[in-house]
């Protein structure tokens, strides 16, 4: 009897958005009369940081630091449709519908500017600090909150803009199954290292190296949130979480936290995080759905990584002390 | 967490200035002062409380409901079952052409898995609508139930779902949605192996912290304020609309802020029958799913079952794949119909192979509906298809990564489902895995590129 | 139902309510007294979420009856900031991002608060130790860890 180390690689892909397109989003943007702007949406924060996500993505296109923008979501009374959050799809989907309607809000904004200054607006940019510049003679400026007084009490102009992302919805031909499930696909390669007690049938995940592709980390940190958090999740259905422990028989389904097992702080592996980023061709500022993908290939690496181990292997998940031991004993008796 | 910036750096402009900042999250203040505002930290004076009456059985025929003695208890204010529901037979993806409506708000004259809703009851605590709960009389006739998806797929089955009439979802494409690219059988005739395996998952809980529910308000003008933690907020609303056969423009909702949903809370279960409490009441109520609601009643990921044949060459290319899916649906439809079409879409996984074949079945069984989770449609493939990559790589004497690289899928190649390969970046991911992880492979297969094939 | 008077500081603040016999101090003041601040994820004692201190302890106030709370010196996450200023805690949680939907972060400080009261530079084996009874199912826990071993050391700095 012994413990038992072994590893073990899964690869995978993910699409972003709903399956087949077909979902749209929408979203409202308009400046305050002092240059502040809001982004009006209808989307739903679990919690992955939807709003701050938006929100950098709007001052990203309007070309203000993100703490002149704030995100108002969801209260369908005042924010338009959006198809809701699932599917790794918010940040692709929202995210689209922002630059397009920040985009509409900048060019008012621009024009106001233009005025304001007699000049083109094509001559005009942003410098990312809120204010708007003469390209070439930057010392020909004016503030957006000179602007959008501007364009509130003298110019009588709104500076706001609408957007709406929609991939059309394919539907699959029947005989051959050709669709288009996504337009833009994440990737990740995870390694597991596991310990697997024979007498037991304990495993214990030592560590997990995780490579993401994302497209695009619009917030490092926030990505790094969800990428730990997921990987922790694959792990958990790896090796711990069911509602019906002997399904498909229906008795002995958990209750509660104490019946319902997940791996507390006490049990982490030691986590490893690499992103690289391809842009995707349509996803805002090239961000493909990260929230989902990054929770899958520990599972399949887990359950290699315990064959590797042990030379057993377990099909049906979760891989608990119970399915290693029976299979164990299996091999011995063969 | 370490951002790798030297790969596809040639397809990418790092000239942002708000875009890959870490810039601290806007919300992060009012959680850890307590001050954010979830949909539970709304109380209005007069609320009522909701509780369901749930089957204790998996299949059974109602014969009679009595709920005279609950209507006695202390407290209680309204009772509410299935002939209150103005449109009690529903199906959330109605609202995209994906039918049938398939499920009651509250059971009608029979119940398919055990915690299916029966009756509603109101009262002015907590407490007092349970207790009332438990005195509500119903009088079941016990019918054979189905867990297993084999089993209900054999004729003779007991029949879980008469919208259905049949034990599996039917898709225009037949029993199953189907993808069909090459000639699978020529493929494994020609192949040095073939690997026929299955695996199984049981259904897995979303678990958020925050329960699934809302808090309903009149608004003294015949509209409603609904505050909930839906995933989606117009989804809800319109399904709500079509349930109560209530013009949308009466409904409000206000969410966003939700305690972890991870797919959990995009079924439309608590809103329409707590919005209609509170319109034949004319008071606020609240239906929030207690823990072991959450964990046994609210929808699961779905148990699948995913048999994969594979034939492959001695070289490491995989020449042919054969998968059929099963998705456990559970009584009602919900989201699984489309999560099982989702994994049509992404079998064989991202890999290129000439000839394959798909099947993927959605069936019904006697148990809690599954729906979406993270990874929806996916990830159990996920674990087949890349434990059977593990298997395959040692039937033939190869090690699994390098296995990989061979049949990666590239920019330009084709997949089973018609569709050409863009952005592609699985070589990479692999290739940064093998550095990290100290896990060497062969030089050619750090030098290729999803860019182009063969390069 | 007869009501049960009960009185008791929270935050520094005197309450006193009529409760029901039998109701949960987290009902009580969540319901009673507003603060929402303690979470209800289970009303059973398995998540966390609902963590106050009592005269010290760090207490499920989900498994408190208000009732035996009468003349005790209650303090919840809402209450830990002074004249707007951060707890050094909430500062680590919000600088280390340690908080994703937020549910479970009021209870987590709790109990991290009581850990750093009585261990002010505990180990990281004590940090897991004093959050293993909260659940989360964002993060994966380690950015929480994180959180919490930064506050010890600022903590610490601030005392030297």
């Amino acid at each position: 009897m012994a413990i038992r180390r072994g590893r073990g690689v899964a690869a995978i892909n993910y699409p972003t958005g709903m399956n087949l397109g077909g979902d749209p989003t929408q979203a409202l943007v308009h400046s305050t009369p002092t240059g502040n702007f809001m982004v009006t949406l209808s989307s739903v924060d679990l919690g992955q940081g939807m709003k701050q996500i938006m929100a950098q993505i709007c001052a990203e296109t309007i070309g203000v630091p993100t703490d002149r923008v704030v995100v108002d979501t969801a209260d369908t009374d005042t924010g338009p449709h959006c198809m809701g959050t699932f599917a790794s799809r918010g940040t692709h989907r929202a995210g689209n519908a922002v630059i397009q309607a920040a985009r509409e809000a900048r060019q008012v904004m621009l024009e106001v500017a233009a005025e304001e200054l007699e000049v083109n607006a094509s001559d005009l940019e942003t410098d990312g600090q809120g204010n708007i510049l003469v390209k070439g003679a930057p010392q020909k400026s004016i503030s957006m909150f000179d602007v959008a007084l501007s364009a509130h009490f003298k110019r009588g102009r709104s500076i706001s803009g609408r957007g709406m992302f929609l991939i059309p919805r394919s539907y699959p031909e029947k005989e051959t199954g050709a669709m288009k499930p996504s337009t833009c696909y994440a990737h990740a390669c995870t390694v597991a290292e596991v310990e697997v007690d024979d007498e037991t049938g304990e495993v214990t995940v030592l560590t997990v190296k995780n490579v993401f592709e994302i497209g695009r980390a619009l917030n490092p940190k926030m990505v790094e949130q969800q990428l730990v958090g997921g990987s922790w999740m694959g792990i958990s259905h790896a090796l711990y979480e069911t509602t019906e422990p002997y399904y498909p028989n229906r008795d002995h389904g958990g209750t509660d936290f104490n019946q319902y097992l997940m791996p507390g702080p006490g049990d982490l592996a030691e986590t490893e995080i690499i992103v690289l980023e391809r842009p995707s061709a349509d996803g805002p500022y090239g961000a493909k759905g990260p929230g989902e993908m990054c929770a899958n290939p520990q599972i399949p690496a887990v359950a290699n990584a315990v064959f590797d181990a042990v030379g057993v292997r377990i099909d049906t998940l979760p891989i608990t002390p119970e399915r290693i031991l029976r299979a164990l004993k299996a091999q011995a008796a063969n | 967490m370490e951002l790798r910036k030297s790969y596809f750096a040639d397809v990418r402009k790092d000239d942002l200035h708000e875009i890959g900042q870490p810039r601290p999250r806007s919300d992060s203040p009012g959680h850890v002062t307590g001050k954010t505002a979830f949909f539970a930290d709304r109380n209005f004076p007069g609320m009522l409380h909701l509780k369901m009456v749930r089957s204790p059985h998996h299949h059974a025929r109602i014969r009679s409901i009595d709920t005279s003695e609950a209507e006695k208890h202390p407290g209680v204010v309204k009772i509410l079952t299935a002939k209150d529901v103005p449109h009690n037979v529903y199906t959330i993806l109605i609202l995209i052409q994906v039918g049938p409506e398939d499920e009651t708000v509250l059971a009608d004259g029979k119940v398919r898995w055990k915690g299916e809703a029966v009756v509603a009851v109101l009262a002015e605590t907590e407490r007092a609508a349970q207790e009332a709960a438990a005195k509500v009389k119903v009088d079941y006739e016990v019918l054979p139930a189905v867990f297993d998806m084999e089993e209900a797929l054999k004729p003779g089955a007991p029949l879980v779902n008469e919208y259905h009439g049949q034990n599996y979802y039917l898709y225009d494409s037949g029993e199953c949605r189907k993808v069909r690219f090459g000639d699978v059988e020529a493929g494994f005739t020609g192949a040095d192996h073939v690997l026929e395996q299955s695996y199984q998952s049981s259904p897995i809980e979303h678990a958020p912290t925050e329960t699934t529910g809302c808090v309903v308000a009149p608004e003294g003008n015949d509209r409603f304020t609904c505050y909930t933690n839906t995933q989606a907020m117009f989804f809800t609303l319109d399904n709500t609309s079509i349930i109560l056969q209530m013009p949308g423009s009466k409904l409000h909702f206000v969410g966003g802020t939700v305690g972890g949903g991870f797919g959990g809370k995009v079924d439309v279960i608590v809103e329409p029958i707590a919005i209609l409490g509170a319109k034949l009441t004319g008071r606020p109520v609240c239906f929030i799913y207690s823990r072991e609601e959450e964990m046994q009643i609210s929808s699961p990921r779905a148990a699948e079952k995913v048999v994969i044949k594979d034939g492959v060459m001695k070289d490491g290319r995989i020449v042919a794949r054969k998968v059929t899916g099963y998705t456990d649906a559970g009584a009602y439809s919900r989201h699984s119909p489309y999560g099982a079409q989702k994994g049509a879409g992404h079998y064989p996984g991202p890999y290129t192979i000439p000839n394959v074949w798909i099947d993927t079945y959605c069936v019904y069984t006697n148990r809690t509906p599954s729906s979406a989770m993270r990874g929806f449609g996916v990830t159990i493939g996920d674990f087949a298809l890349e434990v059977q990559m593990d298997k395959l790589a040692r039937l033939i004497g190869m090690d699994p990564l390098e296995f990989r690289f061979i049949n990666a899928y590239r920019d330009g190649d084709m997949k089973a489902h018609r569709q050409p390969t863009e952005g592609a970046a699985l070589i990479e991911c692999m290739q940064e895995a093998s550095r990290a992880a100290n896990w060497p492979v062969a030089e050619k297969y750090m030098a290729m590129s999803s860019y182009v094939k063969g390069a | 139902m007869a009501k049960v008077p009960v009185q008791f500081t929270l935050n520094g603040s005197e309450k006193a309510e009529f409760v029901d016999s039998g109701t949960t101090l987290l009902n009580a003041l969540r319901d009673k007294v507003g603060d929402t601040s303690p979470k209800g994820g289970c009303h059973q004692g398995t998540c966390g979420a609902c963590s106050v201190i009592i005269d010290g302890e760090l207490r499920l106030s989900c498994l408190t009856l208000a009732e035996t709370c009468d003349g005790a010196v209650i303090s919840t996450t809402s209450g830990l900031s002074e004249n707007g200023v951060l707890h050094p805690l909430q500062r680590a949680f919000l600088d280390t991002f340690a908080t994703q939907c937020g549910f479970c972060t009021p209870g987590m400080i709790m109990a991290a608060k009581v850990l750093l009261d009585h261990t002010p530079n505990p180990s990281r084996d004590e940090v897991v130790e004093a959050l293993s009874g909260n659940i989360c199912r964002c993060t994966g826990y380690e950015p929480i860890i994180q959180a919490v071993l930064t506050a010890a050391r600022a903590n610490s700095q601030n005392a030297a």
